[in-house]
């Protein structure tokens, strides 16, 4: 008999699995649940991507790429660089195709992290950052932001958990799961904590191009802080491609270099049909980034006046495509609350505390659904707030 | 107001309040828009979708071909007007090609329809020719997918 108990590391048994996964397999076992879950775009692959995707298919050209991706692709991302955030890599020495962003978080968190090294993470964030962190002995220290800051991270929040062993500062903007967007200034003011550190920071900006007031500014553009920064960005939001498993990162040449390494044992190359195919999405498609923008744009608006309205306070978030309504006033914890939810009235939304515990009294609520689908899942959750009042549920 | 006209080909029930917030518009600009959408003749009405089919198995669609001799003073004009008044014809539409107007009818019945285009159309003396396609099956109408049985299959992450 093999003891499985012995066979597995301390680490993998001590990580804790998603907190998101659980509601979403409640919403499997039911029937007729509308869920507002989701993390990913309700839109299609624009279809001259797909098109090439299958062009390629059938020239039968599916072989390993170099490792760090199609050089025509690294290009396109280094020129996609210059204009969006207007800093230049070198896509010979400074661009690595990844496998979606989340392999560009694991490659920079892997190759930095030594044991008893802190990681600060901004939370609420996405659930990837900590367990990575914690797999390489590292010591995953919150940065607890606020609703009243609209969740944004201030500089004071950050100085107070630096230490000598800080060395890296995940920045999670635009945020998943708030929506929260960091401005110049406020990346300024974080730059400014910065600059007589060794910190390195881990830019997760997947969602930079659903940015809702004015241009996405990165943490890479602020002056002086380009040679610390690591980009992380994707295909996957901005051009509705998250099964296509495909990103990329940018950064100085001394920290992508090594990190290559390990990228070139772990994966090899991200998938060629996939890399062929987001040539086009950059070369042709940029049109339909600004279309889908508008429509989510529009949605969101419909949604944070939704919950205002249904007595969920909801801040205004200026990116990605989620909200993040208040749930305090219920008197229900966040867990008590999805559950309840849906049980009662089968709509799924995903408790605030799956992503730290600070998103505690809020739940994330996404927006990539049509506008029709969302009108029904406010309708049900009024009626739930009514019931909850009137002692129903 | 190219948002507010896809918002409302997209659910015309859609209540100002809600096109309001979605455009970032107060309620008020969002009356006056559609208004003037309205008197401009750009918003010329507003219906429901209806799968006949689904409504009443018998129910037959045809698009009919016409060809035309255009009249000396008003060319096709007359003639499309005249079709457009019958109440059985849904759609009326002057087309380049090989024929010259389309006509979109729903009936009861494939006897109905025939009936409708050997007494009604043809009989019209300008009507050198008809060609009569009836529908099978509808797929999407008005931009709006039709039975559709796609299935959402994204997880939560």
């Amino acid at each position: 008999m093999i003891d499985y108990e012995k066979a597995l590391s301390k680490a993998i048994k001590e990580m804790k699995p998603s907190g998101i996964r659980k509601f979403f397999d409640i919403a499997q076992g039911m029937e007729g649940v509308i869920s507002l879950g989701v993390g990913e775009p309700d839109f299609k692959t624009p279809w001259l991507v797909r098109k090439e995707a299958i062009d390629v298919l059938e020239k039968g050209k599916t072989c390993y790429t170099a490792n760090s991706g199609l050089m025509t692709l690294r290009t396109e991302i280094s020129k996609y660089f210059e204009r969006t955030i207007d800093t230049h890599y070198d896509p010979e020495h400074e661009i690595v195709v990844t496998v979606g962003g989340s392999e560009g978080i694991d490659l920079c968190i892997r190759s930095m992290v030594e044991p008893g090294d802190e990681v600060l993470v901004v939370e609420p964030c996405f659930v990837c950052y900590r367990p990575i962190v914690e797999l390489c002995g590292g010591v995953a220290v919150s940065i607890e932001t606020k609703a009243e800051n609209e969740f944004r991270l201030t500089a004071d929040e950050l100085r107070e958990k630096i230490t000598d062993k800080t060395k890296l500062l995940i920045l999670p903007f635009p945020n998943n799961p708030t929506g929260a967007i960091m401005r110049r200034e406020d990346l300024e003011s974080i730059a400014h904590v910065l600059k007589e550190t060794n910190i390195i920071v881990i830019s997760d900006e997947i969602y930079s191009e659903l940015t809702y007031s004015g241009k996405h500014v990165s943490f890479a553009q602020i002056e002086g802080m380009r040679e610390r920064t690591i980009v992380i960005n994707g295909f996957s939001k901005s051009f509705a491609m998250t099964g296509w498993r495909l990103g990329f990162l940018g950064g100085p040449h001394q920290i992508v270099s090594q990190l290559l390494k390990l990228h070139q044992y772990a994966i090899m190359c991200s998938p060629t049909v996939s890399q062929y195919a987001a040539v086009t999405a950059m070369q042709s498609c940029i049109g339909d980034i600004e279309k889908m923008k508008n429509e989510y744009d529009m949605r969101r608006r419909f949604v944070v006046d939704a919950f205002n309205k249904l007595g969920l306070d909801c801040f205004t978030p200026q990116g990605a495509f989620y909200v993040f309504p208040c749930i305090k006033s219920t008197g229900l914890s966040s867990v008590d609350f999805c559950e309840k939810l849906i049980f009662a009235k089968k709509v799924a939304v995903v408790p605030g505390d799956a992503f730290g515990a600070c998103g505690e009294g809020f739940v994330r609520v996404s927006y990539a659904y049509s506008i029709n689908h969302l009108r029904e899942a406010v309708k049900r959750i009024g009626e739930f707030l009514e019931e909850l009042k009137n002692g129903k549920v | 107001m190219e948002q507010l006209i896809q918002l409302l080909k997209s659910n015309s029930r859609l209540t100002n309040a809600e096109l309001a917030v979605m455009l970032g518009k107060s309620e008020q600009q969002v009356a006056d828009d559609i208004e003037k959408l309205e008197k401009d003749g750009i918003i010329n009405g507003y219906t429901a979708i209806i799968d006949e089919s689904a409504f009443d198995p018998n129910t037959v669609f045809a698009l009919i071909e016409l060809k035309v001799t255009p009249q000396s003073q008003s060319g096709f004009d007359e003639i499309a007007k005249q079709i457009s008044g019958y109440e059985q014809v849904q759609a009326v539409r002057l087309m380049s090609g090989t024929y010259d107007i389309i006509v979109e009818v729903t009936g009861k019945n494939i006897r109905d329809i025939s009936l409708f285009v050997s007494q009604r159309l043809a009989a019209i003396d300008a009507v050198q020719e008809t060609t009569t396609h009836f529908g099978l099956r509808v797929y999407k109408d008005n931009g709006i997918i039709i039975g559709s049985d796609e299935k959402d299959e994204r997880g939560m992450f």
